[in-house]
């Protein structure tokens, strides 16, 4: 009967095809996003950082960058920058999700932990001419989004959203750019659940004794700390870039320690105390002091 | 002599045209995509960037290619197995017109950044109405043909046809649900990990119903007309048809796997995965014994070569893609070039090789006439054969490099090789799949010019008989 009548047919070719749906696609909503999800910490979008969100998806940025640490060690120890791995409250105000699919560029879900300087200065330079901080980076250049940014729509999409906002908020929108807006976008992300805090800055650098003693036996730990966490503010070969040289130091190692633990915040020298252990730290500080000059 | 029932085919000819012009502007963009992914400097901001280009280039494949094709062979196949002429010719027509206005409006929107930036749902709301209003129009006239067809018997193509109509429609609409802002910009109903789950329902279930439920009804009708054979068993035909179109609905998660979304979501869809290998290899094995004692035509008939190249490459795809989906495989290829690799052997593999074989047999049907040149149409398969297989065995190559090497770690724990390392070890790669782009459309312009000259041909020999 089926194959002579196409009315039945196609009711029931509907109803197969709800099944799956309802059962992964519609019954979800019952409880995702919902209390349990909650991260109290998670807070919503400010006018300024939407407009960035906003220009992140006008430039198809997630079709290289993905937006989800996986539940993976490797992934966590790669992108999660002292945080842990993605969430669900993380997203709830993400209309659309912007996790992707592909890491042709790394995963940005918590680049805002990466480079907290409140300046932004290491994603300007990026920004607008990749390869100056990343030489091998095959990243367009977004110099064009240092143009005025279009504010026309800014309290209605906070309106439409359902985000809070005030007058302050509104008014902190003047004369910014385009590379502001998207600059405030990836500083906020991440960054809204507390991380670790540099647990070693408590201590006296009096008391810091550098295990290492020789650089051969750390090499080449150190080497790939050095690219993964260094690299793009100190060069490739620790020549200096926008941070200064690291082709030896006058500094010495208790204070070495002490700066890559608890960071800079006036230069925008982000603290590792929380994403690297001691051990660590000190295999950085070997190279640093030991290595080639 | 035989009434021949007089059918309705300028808008196939009309479709097939577009989508090959659709079809070649995907191609273009992916060469121009694949060169800048090796040199950065061939962007060129802000309408030629890489994060603007790549969903033209999948709009374009997706959306201009594959629709297109199949809305046109669809009309041609639907009226020869009804043996009723389209339901209406002038609702044919506006769909041709509407769908070459859409696919071009993307294109332009996509290139200023107006952009959803949901996969393969790009396309901002007013445009996501006239994609919606295409597809219902191409609906109706397909299904009223049904409706009032003069052969009882409903083929198994069609059953392939009807599930695509209702599938397509509720999967297009669902994802797209949006608020608007104004007429350029819109917000997603759902939020976050909602969002995802429902994206890649329908970005997994776009995979079914418009690149693998559609190819299918087109190789059920095409291999028995070009070989001569009866398909091999319609019995398995029909539970392979039904198991598809029920498992495939549950997998979307896999391309979630490792993510927020709730573990049994993943996990269910990792095992239907695996179960749709079943119903794959269900059509993949209808096709292969309906060659029983015919291999032979794998030679003599150039047609089979694509149709059964095509059908194996989908039996691969649907071993590969289950594989894919489970997750500790999945933890090693995701978000890895392995995938667009597994991607271009389904879409220039399998999907096109099928679309092709059916263009030449239905353009030389339309015309009464001869293909211009066999030899062309072998210099064809073969070009798009080596540029896929280049493609693609590179990028899993490059995926299996760039996946070790990311997860490799130092006896510390500490990853061993940075993010830049992972990608400067896989630039060779992507010049080779660059060249591989070329060869692909060397292909390609061998298939628009044999196409272009069948149509001559077949023009003046239709003028001739008038």
């Amino acid at each position: 009967m089926l194959e002579k009548n196409p009315v039945v047919f196609i009711i029931l070719a509907f109803v197969v095809i709800m099944v799956g749906t309802t059962i992964t696609m519609i019954a979800p909503f019952k409880w995702i996003n919902g209390a349990g999800d909650k991260i109290a910490e998670v807070k919503p979008y400010t006018p300024l950082q939407q407009e960035g969100r906003d220009l992140y998806m006008r430039e198809g940025c997630n079709n290289c960058h993905s937006q989800t640490v996986r539940t993976l060690a490797s992934d966590v120890e790669r992108y999660g920058y002292g945080g842990s791995y993605s969430k669900s409250g993380e997203f709830v105000y993400d209309r659309p999700h912007l996790w992707g699919s592909r890491r042709t560029g790394p995963d940005l879900a918590h680049i805002g932990l990466k480079y907290p300087d409140p300046k932004g200065a290491w994603h300007k330079k990026h920004m607008e001419n990749p390869q100056s901080v990343v030489p091998a980076s095959n990243m367009p250049s977004y110099a064009f989004l240092n143009k005025p940014l279009d504010t026309t729509y800014s309290e209605r999409k906070m309106k439409l959203l359902s985000f809070p906002y005030t007058q302050a908020d509104l008014d902190d929108l003047k004369g910014k750019t385009e590379m502001d807006a998207i600059i405030a976008y990836l500083r906020k992300l991440g960054t809204d659940i507390p991380v670790k805090k540099a647990e070693a800055a408590a201590q006296a650098p009096a008391a810091l004794k550098n295990p290492f003693t020789d650089l051969q036996t750390v090499a080449k730990d150190a080497e790939s700390l050095y690219m993964q966490n260094c690299a793009s503010c100190h060069g490739d070969k620790r020549e200096g870039n926008l941070g200064p040289s690291l082709k030896g130091s006058a500094k010495s190692e208790a204070d070495l320690f002490k700066t890559v633990s608890q960071g800079i915040e006036a230069n925008g020298m982000p603290a590792f105390g929380g994403t690297l252990d001691e051990q660590k730290i000190w295999k950085l500080v070997t190279l640093i002091k030991l290595g080639a000059k | 002599m035989k009434v021949k029932t007089q059918y309705y085919d300028d808008s196939v000819k009309g479709f097939i045209t577009w989508s090959i012009i659709w079809g070649t502007v995907a191609v273009l963009v992916g060469i121009l995509i694949s060169l800048q992914l090796a040199w950065p400097q061939l962007n060129v901001a802000p309408y030629l960037t890489y994060g603007r280009l790549r969903p033209i280039h999948t709009n374009a494949g997706i959306f201009g290619w594959g629709i297109g094709s199949f809305i046109g062979l669809f009309f041609y196949i639907t009226q020869r197995l009804t043996k009723t002429p389209l339901w209406s010719p002038g609702l044919a027509r506006v769909t041709l017109w509407l769908f070459n206005i859409g696919i071009a409006s993307a294109a332009v929107t996509l290139a200023m950044g107006i952009n959803r930036t949901k996969e393969y749902a790009e396309l901002e709301w007013p445009l996501a109405i006239v994609v919606a209003i295409i597809w219902v129009l191409f609906s109706i006239n397909v299904f009223m043909t049904i409706l009032k067809r003069k052969e009882e018997q409903m083929y198994i193509s069609l059953w392939y046809i009807m599930a695509a109509l209702v599938g397509v429609t509720v999967l297009y609409v669902v994802n797209n649900l949006g608020v608007p802002l104004h007429l350029f910009k819109s917000y997603s109903i759902f939020a976050g990990t909602n969002d995802a789950n429902v994206q890649w329902w329908y970005g997994h279930n776009a995979v079914a119903m418009v690149l693998t439920v559609p190819p299918l009804a087109l190789f059920y009708y095409f291999l028995p007309k070009v070989t001569g054979n009866p398909i091999y068993s319609h019995r398995m035909g029909i539970i392979a048809f039904w198991s598809l179109i029920f498992m495939y609905l549950w997998t979307g998660a896999h391309h979630l796997l490792w993510t927020p979304i709730p573990d049994w979501i993943q996990t269910l869809a990792m095992g239907f995965s695996i179960m749709l290998i079943a119903p794959s290899w269900g059509a993949v094995m209808n096709g292969y014994l309906t060659m029983n004692g015919q291999w032979e035509q794998m030679k003599s008939n150039y047609l089979v070569k694509f149709l059964i190249c095509g059908i194996t490459f989908y039996g691969l795809q649907t071993i590969q893609g289950p594989m894919q989906a489970v997750r500790t495989f999945s933890a090693f290829i995701h978000y890895t070039d392995w995938v667009p690799g597994h991607v271009h052997m389904g879409v220039l593999g399998w999907v096109s090789m099928i679309i092709f074989a059916s263009m030449y047999y239905a353009i030389t049907k339309i015309f009464d006439t001869e293909i211009y040149s066999v030899k062309l149409a072998n210099i064809h398969f073969w070009l798009i054969l080596i540029g896929q297989l280049i493609y693609s065995i590179t990028m899993w190559i490059a995926g299996v490099q760039q996946g070790s090497m990311l997860l490799a770690t130092n006896p510390d724990g500490t990853l061993h090789y940075s993010f830049m390392e992972t990608m400067i070890a896989i630039f060779p790669y992507y010049k080779i799949r660059a060249i591989s782009g070329f060869i692909y459309l060397g292909g390609l312009a061998a298939f628009i010019y044999n196409i272009y000259k069948t149509f001559q041909k077949g023009a003046a020999s239709q003028a001739a008989k008038a």
